[in-house]
């Protein structure tokens, strides 16, 4: 029953927005006591206007010479990079497409792992507790229109920095999960065949990359999670994020948590109420418990 | 007429709340109120004196289990797991209940005023449960003696691999579980639902319930049945 926490927090208003760092952190470390060997939490921001790209890069040590990447980027690639490093972990703000930076990291740079690509999503995870990975990336002091994180405790696959959550797959795309896959085998066999590349053993990454391939095919995230039930099979409450909006669903059987809090100033979900108790409000919010099999999609307030 | 206590959730651990709660002796306080439960987990369990315990706010998992002789009332939300193993005493929820709500409960009265989610008297062993409003999927799923009142909905597979709990609906049942039957209600059932509904404090009438038992086929092994029931 405890086995992993997930957590989602949705701004509507502007003043909650600039502490979405604040309010969101909370809420990833009390859900520690749920999944205290690995954390992340996933950030999405406005897009910016012209041909921005966001990538977050992963570096095997905490030491790494990022300053040599970026000057090698530019100068292979004759774009300008910015480069934020933050430990092991560097965003890079470019205007470089995601296929050719993916080439790029490929060919020059194999030790890196792309973490996430978007105009809008900047993820962290690593292997930890919650409370200290949130320290080590100074959570607390991100904004953002919408969060997603996710507390891990393996049952499945290994603890490692790449088998923990959120995971991405394409671009401006997150997925926690709570629970565990039974066909993640054949589901990633069947997206191999298609092409589609796997990074890890892990059941959620397979779910995470099934429901990207639909989107690519043109179905909505709703579409895709409505053709999941039928293919995938397993206990699950899947919280995902695109940079537009940020989706919740359970399986049929419901067995993993979830409680949703909603006010006029946010959204936010979590596997328990009590990492919810410290947000403004709470006590006045709608609060409920979402009901087996159907999509709950909340949309990112426009500027 | 005993004195009222307040502890704060805020200042002080559930375990010393939970301990000072263990400490009483019957009557010797009349009301302890807890403040700011913030959803904390195993608030008031395993209380075995005549106290009446108020929780202000939304609480966690295990709220009043193991209940005997107590009353326990939250203002509010609960999750998982409320009034487990109850023994006796009332335990009385004003919003709404998460999964397995009195789950295995031997003997008291569980209320819950809103809905209770999935498995509400999953494993019920003689406990009464009243609930205002709907029950999710695979409610009193092999409840074996107690009863179940729904004034609300019913969710997939009510009742399923019944014993001999009473199951008693006043709205929609969305399906039956495997070997759970749909009875006529006689004028034992009516007493019984209106005697459950007057200690609840909820006003419906008794002629509005459906009555759900165990069908009792599976209680022998049946080859030829091939997991069909």
């Amino acid at each position: 029953m405890r086995v992993c926490g997930i957590v989602g927090l949705l701004a509507k208003s502007e003043a909650i927005s600039e502490r979405l760092g604040e309010l969101a952190t909370p809420m990833l470390v009390c859900m520690g006591t749920r999944g205290p060997d690995s954390a992340g939490l996933a950030f999405f921001h406005q897009p910016p206007t012209g041909a921005v790209w966001r990538y977050v890069l992963y570096a095997p040590d905490r030491h790494y010479d990022w300053t040599a990447v970026s000057a090698q980027f530019e100068q292979e690639i004759g774009q300008s990079a910015q480069l934020d490093e933050c430990e092991n972990h560097a965003v890079v703000t470019s205007a470089i497409a995601p296929g050719e930076m993916r080439e790029w990291l490929k060919s020059a740079h194999a030790e890196l792992h792309l973490l996430s690509a978007g105009r809008s999503i900047e993820l962290y995870k690593d292997q930890g507790h919650p409370g200290e990975i949130s320290e080590r990336f100074a959570f607390a002091t991100m904004t953002g229109t919408h969060a997603v994180g996710h507390t891990r405790m393996a049952t499945e696959s290994a603890v490692s920095p790449a088998h923990a959550h959120p995971f991405t797959a394409g671009e401006d795309f997150c997925l926690v999960h709570n629970g565990s896959l039974s066909n993640p085998y054949s589901v990633r066999r069947k997206l191999e065949r298609l092409g589609i590349a796997f990074e890890t053993d892990n059941d959620t990454e397979a779910g995470c990359r099934y429901l990207e391939w639909r989107m690519r095919e043109g179905d909505t995230l709703e579409a895709a999670l409505e053709n999941s039930f039928a293919e995938l099979d397993g206990f699950f409450t899947f919280l995902m994020a695109t940079d537009r909006k940020m989706v919740l669903v359970r399986d049929a059987f419901a067995c993993k948590p979830a409680v949703v809090a909603e006010t006029d100033e946010y959204v936010a979900v979590s596997s328990e109420f009590r990492s919810l108790a410290h947000l403004p409000d709470v006590k006045s919010a709608h609060v409920y418990e979402p009901v087996p099999e159907r999509i709950y999609s909340w949309d990112v307030q426009s500027n | 007429m005993g004195r009222t206590e307040q502890l704060d959730l805020s200042k002080i651990s559930v375990r010393e709340a939970n301990q000072f709660l263990h400490g009483l002796q019957n009557g010797e306080v009349a009301c302890v109120e807890i403040l700011q439960p913030d959803g904390l987990h195993s608030i008031a369990a395993g209380l075995d004196c005549e106290v009446a315990v108020e929780i202000r706010g939304h609480a966690g998992y295990f709220i009043a289990g193991m209940n005997k002789r107590a009353t326990v009332t939250v203002h509010g939300n609960v999750g998982w797991s409320v009034a487990e193993n109850i023994m006796s005493g009332e335990v009385r929820v004003k919003g709404h209940a998460s999964e397995s709500a009195g789950a295995s409960g031997h003997g008291g009265l569980l209320v819950i005023e809103g809905d209770a989610s999935s498995r509400c008297g999953i494993s019920l062993k003689g406990g009464e449960i009243v609930v205002g409003g709907s029950v999710g999927h695979f409610s009193a799923f092999m409840a074996q003696a107690g009863t179940l009142v729904v004034c609300g909905d019913a969710g997939p597979n009510l009742g399923d691999s019944l014993y001999e709990a009473t199951i008693y609906v006043r709205g929609a049942i969305h399906s039956l579980g495997a070997d759970a039957l749909e009875e006529e209600m006689t004028a034992d059932d009516h007493a019984e639902v209106a005697r459950l509904l007057a200690a609840a404090g909820i006003d419906y009438d008794a002629r509005e319930f459906k009555r759900v038992a165990s069908a009792r086929s599976l209680y022998h092994w049946n080859a030829d049945a091939d997991q069909e029931y």
